[in-house]
């Protein structure tokens, strides 16, 4: 299949692309969206906010989700906020310094075309989920509240206490709900895609698997969207939900679609570290946390393997022997730097042997300061004159409680430790995917009428997403981008009659999905899908992780090749294919994670740079900086699978920068 | 009037008339009691057979016993029903480990103490109202209310069967006081707090009150002494 | 052949410090598959770790039961982080586990003794039927949202986010009602089987708000018809609701929702 990568941008100044582009784009007559259908993967932000929008737009739509409600898609769990230039705290913020912002954090290896429309749009989800009942945290005055977030130096972030995600998911999955009783979207519980049909070179349809019966069922369209997410779980451990997965969106790759810069994941510098080999998953703790709190390891070994060892506590460490790392290397961002930056320190520090944890992988997050500091204002403003300092704490406390109640609480439920009284123990985790399904500005991949959103493409976050920007990138492509930009594709296929799911093509990708079910209920294994996974994510972590190197990411690629022999050869899926088999859907899951990860690592190989989360040893600075290549690798990597054991093909996306200078990524 | 029905068959319109209903016959709790400690008062019966007089000659207080019955049915009856239609809701099979220590032993047990409440107001009424109504007192003309109520407290079984009733009233009380007003919406905010007070006292007094009265009969004490009502004269004292 | 305890220790060192190991006999309920009717079966499970979240530890006895070629227990999860709402089950006879506001993810097993017998038995209700061991169906609660638990506002009408002004102890309260994770543990913990705490948590979020005051009535009534129709029991006021919610949320939703729905009821004109 010959693969022609246009990127579609339209002509005009930065500024103006999108508004030119909205107002002179073809467009749908509402008697002819009647009559067309679209399939959306998935209830994220993306999925929901678009299923929902097209509904309303009324167009016929099918909307999926593996989950037995759209309300438990992993958007649920963002904590910290959602990003936009409303520049209401009037501190110098704008659509230009959110874009600038996003394509720095990003390391330039965004597209800045995206990312401005990214920005202007922002603002719309704001006002659209206030609309919709979003209980956002306001000021005593009654307008909007905001935070900071690693970054940037402005107060951008809208938040509802420490559940942000929940409530955009739950405004973006009522307005879904509004349309499913309307009738214009018809929902579809507890049913995982497995595959995409395409006829004639489009995207005509799913093959799905009733996941209550078994039941491998057609569904056919004149579009087809996909809104499933990261693969951050090919790394086994990770902060994304048990069932999050890359299966639905490698099928568009295995049917010819492109992956995208697949080795850029970002590892989130807060979570609550590894306790133990049966540890599932891990959970973070929201990077707003770092507004306050202070990052730091003992100065000497000697003190943290005491930690390590249980005989010394944090507590019992002089002001003077503690290292406050980030705010003595990065004097301007301090606690506040992006998350690639934290993390890759926390790791030097814990390579240093500076860790405090029994597994040596921890460093401390510490409240004092901001306690004391909290509770000597609490004091003045209620007139205490000399306060002691346990009244000090205690009202410090309080305000602490106020602005993360919940996240301490959760930390507290976790570890069983106090994290008022002891520092928080954190380390870096595997967060979140920036590479993803490539697709031109109109959210298209390469092939025509398929369509990729969130999380699951590659488009807005380069080589490093900013918090707080995951939710606003999600909402932004379905509220506002795809409804508009699928008309372009749509604009065409108002003539085709409705797709029928008996085509040859459907015949054909059933019978694949078959084969492959059949493959592996039949196997006569004796190992379990998880233990493949869990040396599946050892491999990935270990070499394709925080940092990596050439040698190593050459014998991963070998490992992960014989590894997926092995589970093809030994896997044991118990069950029926014929019922309710959570194993056999792991089983399908993890399959796809193999082949992703080989490619994940063939592009970390190719990239001989360091940038964003992608962090190459033989690529740093003397101060072990990332040292980006940009006279050689500012493209986009898109990889071409074209099946087991033969190469991969790269093609590349050059990325034009004209707006911004391209400039060492500088937080000191 | 399809709203109306609409709201009835709902389950809240059910609901409603269950609390409605119960806060009817909380009132009229208080209206007994204030007749029955008339039965306290050291004056032979004086007081009580006037009362009772009145209860069994005036029209409003007829037609308001009608309202009474209904409610006392109409309670019943709805509670019952809801409680069969929540078990039903429940499913088929019971949970394993049954906890208690989610919920009070009363709210749990509604329609078991408000069972054993209406065979308590069966029998009460059996031994009083219908003698009063169908027969009795015209076979024994000798015989005043007062007479008949005492010679029936003065039975063992039946003070302690009272007493009984009345243990079952108060956890009645206790839940159904306060859960009257959650359902009728006004158990909320700064109410809350004092709803709930007043039920918790509210089911500690009445039924203490009514347990009191069998009991004193009994032992023949008669402590109020003070004050009686003569109709048409103004209140004396009785010394 | 080492595979298996290869995959074993692999992110971390095992653990050096005093992490206690207990026995634990579990009474879980196991139906569909093999066990047509539905029937309690034995477990024991050794070397249960205290730092383990519960679901790590049935994931423990998965691992052992597929070694036997036995199929596991499904059990359904997801974020694992107590707020997506998956996870269901009854643990010791309270939905989510015995600890008050946590969800069985969030649950650890340093709250269990050694030696303990730990019964695991799915959310009974008649509209959350079975679907396989602890997995039950609560499309119920979707179909209820669908009714009305929404505010009707297309995309790209809305105003500027700060054209209401909405005060802060209102925008609070309604956080709190929101706070909800539509995990159907209110249902499970009553005795009656009933949504009420789930609906009036919907209903209290958008009344409390300007933008959804609008058409409060509307979906007061809507939700509650639903309610009904999907055949929760009816609210008593038991409160256990309250007391398993792994959120907390409060009874004093329920309330609201009765004022809701009786002044829709008598002012709300016609449908």
């Amino acid at each position: 299949m010959s693969v022609k990568l246009d990127s579609k941008v339209p002509a005009g100044p930065l500024a103006e692309k999108w508004t030119q582009y909205r107002s002179t784009m073809n467009l749908v007559a509402p008697n002819n969206k009647r009559r067309i259908d679209i399939i959306v993967v998935g209830t994220g932000l993306a999925g929901a906010s678009a299923a929902s929008t097209l509904g309303e737009l009324g167009y016929n739509v099918k909307c999926f989700t593996f989950h037995d409600s759209p309300r438990r898609a992993h958007s649920i769990a963002a904590q910290g906020g959602i990003n936009a230039a409303k520049n209401y705290q009037n501190d110098g913020d704008s659509v230009y310094r959110l874009f600038y912002d996003t394509i720095k954090g990003g390391d330039y290896r965004s597209r800045e075309s995206n990312v401005h429309r990214l920005a202007e749009v922002s603002r719309n989800i704001i006002d659209q989920a206030v609309a919709q009942g979003v209980p956002f945290a306001r000021e005593y005055g009654g307008l909007l509240a905001n935070r900071s977030f690693g970054g940037v130096q402005v107060s951008r972030t809208f938040y509802a206490r420490g559940q942000t995600g929940q409530q955009l998911l739950l405004g973006a999955y009522q307005s879904l709900s509004r349309q499913i009783s309307l009738g214009s979207v018809e929902m579809y519980n507890r049913h995982e895609m497995l595959d995409l049909v395409v006829v004639d070179g489009k995207a005509r349809g799913i093959i799905a698997r009733n996941l209550l019966t078994g039941a491998i069922e057609r569904f056919a369209a004149h579009a087809v969207v996909i809104a499933t997410g990261g693969y951050g779980n090919v790394f086994y451990l990770s902060t994304n939900a048990m069932n999050s997965n890359t299966s639905a969106a490698w099928r568009t790759v295995r049917r010819g679609a492109l992956m995208a810069n697949p080795c850029f994941t970002q590892i989130h510098p807060t979570c609550i570290p590894v306790s133990g080999d049966y540890q599932s998953k891990l959970t973070l703790m929201s990077e707003s946390l770092r507004n306050d709190g202070r990052v730091w390891v003992p100065k000497n070994q000697e003190d943290a393997k005491a930690i390590r060892e249980g005989r010394k506590t944090a507590n019992e460490i002089p002001e003077g022997e503690r290292d406050y790392y980030l705010e003595r290397r990065y004097p301007a961002f301090g606690n506040l730097v992006p998350r690639d930056v934290a993390s890759r320190a926390a790791k030097v520090a814990c390579d240093e042997g500076l860790g405090v944890a029994p597994t040596g992988l921890a460093v401390y997050l510490d409240f004092a300061a901001a306690i004391e500091r909290y509770g000597k204002s609490r004091a003045h403003s209620l007139g205490l004159e000399n306060p002691d300092k346990a009244t000090i704490t205690q009202l410090g406390e309080k305000v602490v409680e106020e602005k993360y109640g919940n996240l301490f609480e959760m930390y507290e439920k976790i570890t069983g430790e106090d994290p008022y009284k002891t520092p928080m123990k954190i380390y870096p985790a595997v967060h979140y995917t920036m590479g993803g399904i490539w697709v031109d500005y109109n959210l298209e991949t390469n092939i025509p009428g398929l369509f990729a959103l969130g999380e699951c493409n590659f488009s807005d976050h380069g080589a490093n997403r900013l918090g707080a920007s995951a939710l606003m990138q999600g909402l932004a492509d379905g509220y506002f981008v795809l409804p508009y930009t699928i008309g372009q594709f749509l604009s065409g296929e108002i003539r085709t009659p409705h797709i029928e799911p008996t085509l040859p093509e459907f015949d054909q990708a059933e019978k694949d999905v078959r084969d492959r079910i059949d493959q592996l209920i039949n196997n006569d294994g004796s190992q379990s899908v998880e233990s493949f996974h869990r040396r599946l994510g050892k491999i990935m972590w270990d070499y394709c992780g925080m940092s990596r190197n050439a040698e190593g990411l050459k014998s991963a690629r070998q490992m992960i090749v014989e590894l997926r022999k092995e589970f093809y050869k030994d896997v044991f899926v118990p069950g029926s294919a014929e019922d309710y088999n959570p194993e056999l859907e792991k089983a399908l899951r993890v399959a796809d994670f193999f082949e992703l990860g080989e490619v994940m690592v063939l592009d970390a190989l190719n990239r001989n740079e360091s940038c964003g989360g992608h962090f190459r040893e033989e690529y740093q600075t003397p101060e072990g900086e990332a040292l980006r290549d940009d006279e050689n690798y500012a493209y986009v990597a898109a990889w071409q699978y074209t099946g087991w054991d033969e190469e991969p093909v790269l093609h590349k996306e050059e990325l034009v920068f004209e707006n911004v200078e391209l400039k060492t990524r500088s937080y000191k | 009037m399809s709203w109306f029905s609409n709201f009835s068959n709902s389950s809240i319109g059910n609901k409603v008339l269950v609390s409605l209903t119960g806060l009817f016959l909380s009132l009229f709790l208080v209206v007994h009691l204030a007749g029955n400690l008339q039965l306290l008062v050291d004056d032979g019966g004086a007081a009580f057979n006037s009362y009772s007089e009145v209860m069994s000659s005036n029209l409003l207080i007829k037609i308001v016993a009608l309202g009474l019955y209904a409610a006392i049915i109409a309670h019943a009856v709805k509670g019952i029903l809801i409680y069969v239609k929540n078990r039903r809701a429940r499913g088929n099979i019971k949970y394993a480990v049954k906890t208690g220590s989610n919920s009070s032993w009363a709210s749990r047990n509604m329609a078991f103490l408000g069972s054993l409440i209406f065979i308590f107001i069966a029998i009460h009424m059996a031994q009083f109202w219908f003698k009063f109504k169908f027969g009795y007192m015209e076979n024994h003309p000798d015989l005043t209310h007062y007479d008949v109520v005492v010679t029936g407290f003065k039975q063992t079984w039946i003070v302690v069967f009272y007493v009984l009733a009345q243990i079952a009233l108060g956890y009645h009380l206790l839940h159904g006081f306060q859960s009257a007003f959650q359902t009728l919406g006004v158990r909320k905010g700064k109410y809350t707090k004092l709803i709930q007070n007043i039920g918790v006292v509210f089911s500690i007094i009445v039924p203490l009150a009514f347990a009191v009265i069998p009991v004193l009969v009994y032992m023949d004490v008669y402590p109020l002494g003070a004050f009686t009502v003569i109709p048409g004269q103004p209140l004396e004292a009785s010394h | 052949m080492g595979l298996c305890e290869k995959a074993e220790g692999l992110f971390t060192q095992p653990q050096k410090h005093n992490s206690k190991k207990m026995k634990l006999n579990l009474k879980i309920w196991r139906e569909g598959g093999q066990y047509k009717k539905g029937q309690f079966v034995n477990y024991q499970l050794d070397n249960v770790s205290e730092h383990m979240s519960f679901l790590e530890m049935l994931d423990v006895l998965n691992e052992q039961l597929i070694a036997k070629k036995e199929e596991p227990v499904s059990f359904e999860h997801d974020c694992r982080e107590g707020i997506c709402g998956t996870c269901d089950m009854v643990i010791n006879g309270h939905p989510h586990g015995p600890n008050a506001g946590t969800t069985a993810c969030q649950l650890h097993m340093r709250f269990f003794k050694d030696g303990d017998t730990v019964t695991i038995e799915p959310f009974r209700a008649k509209a959350f039927p079975v679907i396989k061991d602890l997995v039950v169906d609560r499309s119920a609660f979707d179909r209820i949202i669908q009714a009305g638990g929404y505010i009707s506002v297309n995309t790209g009408q809305a105003q500027d986010g700060n054209a209401i002004p909405i005060e802060k102890g209102t925008a609070s309260r309604s956080m709190d009602a929101a706070a909800c994770i539509g995990c159907g543990a209110c249902v499970a913990a009553c005795p009656n089987a009933s949504a009420m705490l789930f609906v009036s948590a919907k209903v209290t979020h958008l009344a409390t708000l300007p933008q959804g005051e609008v058409e409060a009535k509307r979906r007061a009534r809507n939700m509650v018809k639903q309610m009904d129709e999907e055949g929760f029991g009816f609210c008593s006021n038991i409160g256990a609701c309250e007391a398993e919610c792994p959120k907390e949320i409060s009874v004093e939703n329920i309330a609201i929702l009765n004022s809701e729905y009786l002044s829709a009821a008598f002012t709300g004109g016609k449908e």
